[in-house]
């Protein structure tokens, strides 16, 4: 079974339609990434999957629930991190965490959650200060925490690395390619040609609401004969 | 331009577009209206005054008195049945009823003051309905002055006490159905509205500080970006919505306490030994009452919640959701000045209908109808804000489940009214279609 099957989803602001019928799917641990120009719709299609936004038309199964019967057993098992998020500001980081994780465990259980979150966001001492007083990168960190401490069964991560530092990235960037290993899928968006080509297993290019180019970051790069995935975008897209 | 200039420009327009306007405009219209209405309850006053006079005494000056009466105003009875009289009067709108006693004459005579029975027509308790006896006091001091001069004139008295005041009172109020004896409308009226401004008051806070808590509470989700989060995370969309309003409902409700708590004392002090003893007059509030009372207020802060919960989906941020406090402010300002300036039962029709289409009016009102028993009102006010609470939850938790929620807009390139619900509900019938 895949974890995620999207057959010619269509998403539509108004009249205005954003994701123009595409399909993909993504099995199972899997590391997936979207890559795409400026509002190419990859926040657009992960809202969707998160249960965000309605389906305009076409079809998702996700873990074989199907998102338009059943978004509530989606939500069971996934989780979405957005490209702008925040935490509650009034709440520390830990308190965050805890907050959180109620949600979704009770007692010693939650604990563990936590303790996990308060693993991946290794904020040291400042996890006991308000959010409000975080850097961006910071917040960032106790963000993709939150995303990954409860272990889904597919974390949908829209620009995961954004404000973040070389080296936070790339510690991030291990964190979720150990998660991966554990089970999780994985389907993120980035803007870093980089990061994409380290970390995903299968890359599909999204421009003007339409994947114009789809597979492992080598089958890319000898279709288009490039170096490196940055190549990829540039001659995809002009195209 | 300078820049400051060029800074209020930018704020002017962020504030002043339809969805904040609008509402206000429609305040306003509602107000001016309102203000006709008052009028309308002070230009009865001017009209010349309906009574009723039951004529027991034979003599001369029981005749004089009558003459008075009859001068001074519109004589719509003169038959000898209380009941009858009292009938007449509610149907004619009259104002009072004098019974001018058999020995009237004969007393005065003999040096006693005459005496003349009132039954006074009260209709509100309003601070603006109390004013109808005045008319008719003045009625019954013109009595007293003709009789003295005529006493004077024709030398038929020599007690200076007498010729000074030949006549006495007693006064009976009638009051939405009651009969209270021994008092004054004017008493009634001030006990009442001192006991019942409390309660429009304390709705009216309540209702705007819990209100204005759940459409910041929106506001801010949606500012700091965690709604997105907390909409995939495995919860109901309704326990988000009923969470959300449980959280203020309580906040509002300890703020009701505490200033319940404040009031009481106010009350205590300002009242202090000159209270006049409604229960003694049937005017008491049982349990069955204060849990109307209760429900009706919980009712009406469900609505008020429920509304604001709407508003508040469309708040794109903190500071649009502050302007969007202010219909909700003025929803509940309006029942809350019509209570305290008049009685529901003086106003008209469509004032009543406004009245009662706005579900905080209906706690506001409910303490004063309960004295008087008038369960229809209360219950059906009742009734009525139950489902107009549930038809805001419906909505609130619809509108949770589309789009319309994270978007804030409907569509980008429709044609668009400018109004989002009116938009969302446009764009669901052409759905249908
Ligand atoms: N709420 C909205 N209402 C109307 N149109 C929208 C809305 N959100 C996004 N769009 C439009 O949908 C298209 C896709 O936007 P989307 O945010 O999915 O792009 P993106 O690929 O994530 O871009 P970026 O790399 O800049 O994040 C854009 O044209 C955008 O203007
Ligand atoms: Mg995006």
């Amino acid at each position: 079974m895949n974890a995620i099957e999207v057959k010619d989803l269509v998403k539509s602001y108004g009249s205005y339609q954003a994701v123009k019928g595409i399909s993909f799917s993504v099995k199972e641990g899997e590391v997936y990434g979207l890559i795409g120009p400026n509002g190419a719709g990859k926040t657009t299609t992960l809202r969707v999957l998160s249960t965000l936004l309605e389906v305009t038309s076409g079809s998702i199964m996700v873990h074989g629930v199907d998102l338009r019967e059943k978004p509530e057993d989606v939500r069971k098992i996934i989780s979405y991190l957005p490209e702008d998020a925040g935490a509650y500001k009034h709440l520390k980081g830990r308190e965050y965490l805890k907050f959180i994780a109620q949600f979704f465990a009770e007692g010693k259980e939650a604990e563990v959650l936590v303790a996990r979150g308060l693993e991946i966001a290794n904020l040291g001492e400042r996890i006991d200060d308000k959010v409000e007083t975080y850097s961006k990168g910071m917040a960032r960190r106790l963000l993709v925490a939150r995303a990954l401490m409860i272990k889904p069964k597919l974390a949908i991560l829209d620009e995961l690395t954004s404000g973040l530092d070389v080296l936070n990235a790339q510690e991030i960037r291990k964190v979720v390619k150990s998660y991966a290993a554990q089970g999780t899928t994985m389907l993120l968006s980035s803007h870093n040609m980089l990061e994409v080509e380290l970390l995903c297993d299968r890359i599909a290019l999204i421009d003007d609401g339409k994947i114009v180019a789809e597979g492992t970051p080598e089958e890319l790069k000898r279709k288009y004969s490039a170096n490196n995935i940055e190549e990829v975008f540039v001659r995809a897209v002009k195209e | 331009m300078s820049n400051l200039s060029k800074i209020a420009k930018k704020e002017i327009k962020e504030m002043l577009t339809p969805s904040t306007l609008v509402p206000i405009i429609i305040i306003a219209i509602i107000f001016a209206s309102l203000g006709d209405m008052m009028g309308g309850v002070e230009d009865e006053l001017s009209e010349e005054q309906k009574i009723a006079v039951i004529m027991n005494d034979e003599g001369a000056l029981g005749a004089i008195a009558y003459s008075v009466f009859d001068q001074g105003a519109e004589i719509v009875y003169n038959g000898t049945s209380v009941q009858e009289a009292l009938d007449t009067l509610e149907d004619t709108d009259g104002t009072s009823l004098f019974i001018i006693s058999s020995d009237f004459t004969e007393n005065i005579l003999s040096n006693q003051t005459g005496n003349i029975t009132v039954y006074w027509m009260m209709k509100g308790a309003g601070i603006m309905d109390s004013v109808p006896s005045a008319a008719a006091s003045s009625l019954l001091s013109n009595v007293d002055t003709t009789i003295a001069a005529t006493l004077i004139s024709y030398d038929m008295s020599d007690n200076a006490s007498i010729i000074l005041d030949p006549t006495s009172y007693t006064e009976t109020t009638v009051f939405k159905g009651k009969e209270m004896d021994g008092i004054s409308p004017t008493t009634i009226a001030s006990v009442l509205s001192q006991q019942s401004l409390v309660m429009p008051l304390i709705v009216m806070m309540v209702i705007i500080y819990s209100g204005s808590i759940v459409i910041s509470s929106m506001g801010t989700e949606k500012e700091n970006k965690t709604l997105e989060t907390l909409l995939t995370m495995p919860i109901r969309r309704t326990s988000i919505v009923f969470g959300k309003l449980l959280g203020a409902a309580v906040v509002g409700l300890i703020m009701a306490v505490i200033y319940m708590i404040g009031m009481s004392y106010y009350y205590s002090g300002l009242l202090g030994s000159s209270t006049v003893d409604l229960a003694s007059y049937g005017m008491t509030l049982d349990l069955l009452d204060y849990t109307l009372i209760g429900i009706s207020l919980f009712a009406a802060l469900v609505s008020g919640l429920g509304l604001c919960m709407i508003m508040g989906i469309f708040a794109k941020n903190y500071k649009a959701a502050q302007t969007m406090t202010m219909p909700i402010t003025f929803l509940a300002m309006i029942p809350m000045l019509a209570t305290m300036l008049t009685d529901f039962d003086t106003l008209p029709l469509f004032a009543q209908v406004v009245l009662f289409a706005i579900p905080f009016s209906h706690p506001m009102i409910a303490m004063r109808a309960l004295m008087f028993d008038d369960y229809t009102l209360v219950l059906s006010g009742i009734a009525y804000s139950l489902i107009f609470a549930l038809v805001t939850m419906f909505i609130a938790v619809y509108l949770f489940r589309k789009d319309i929620l994270l978007t804030g807009k409907v569509s980008r390139t429709d044609k668009k009214t400018g109004f989002p619900l009116i938009d969302m509900m446009l764009g669901m019938a052409k759905k249908r279609k």
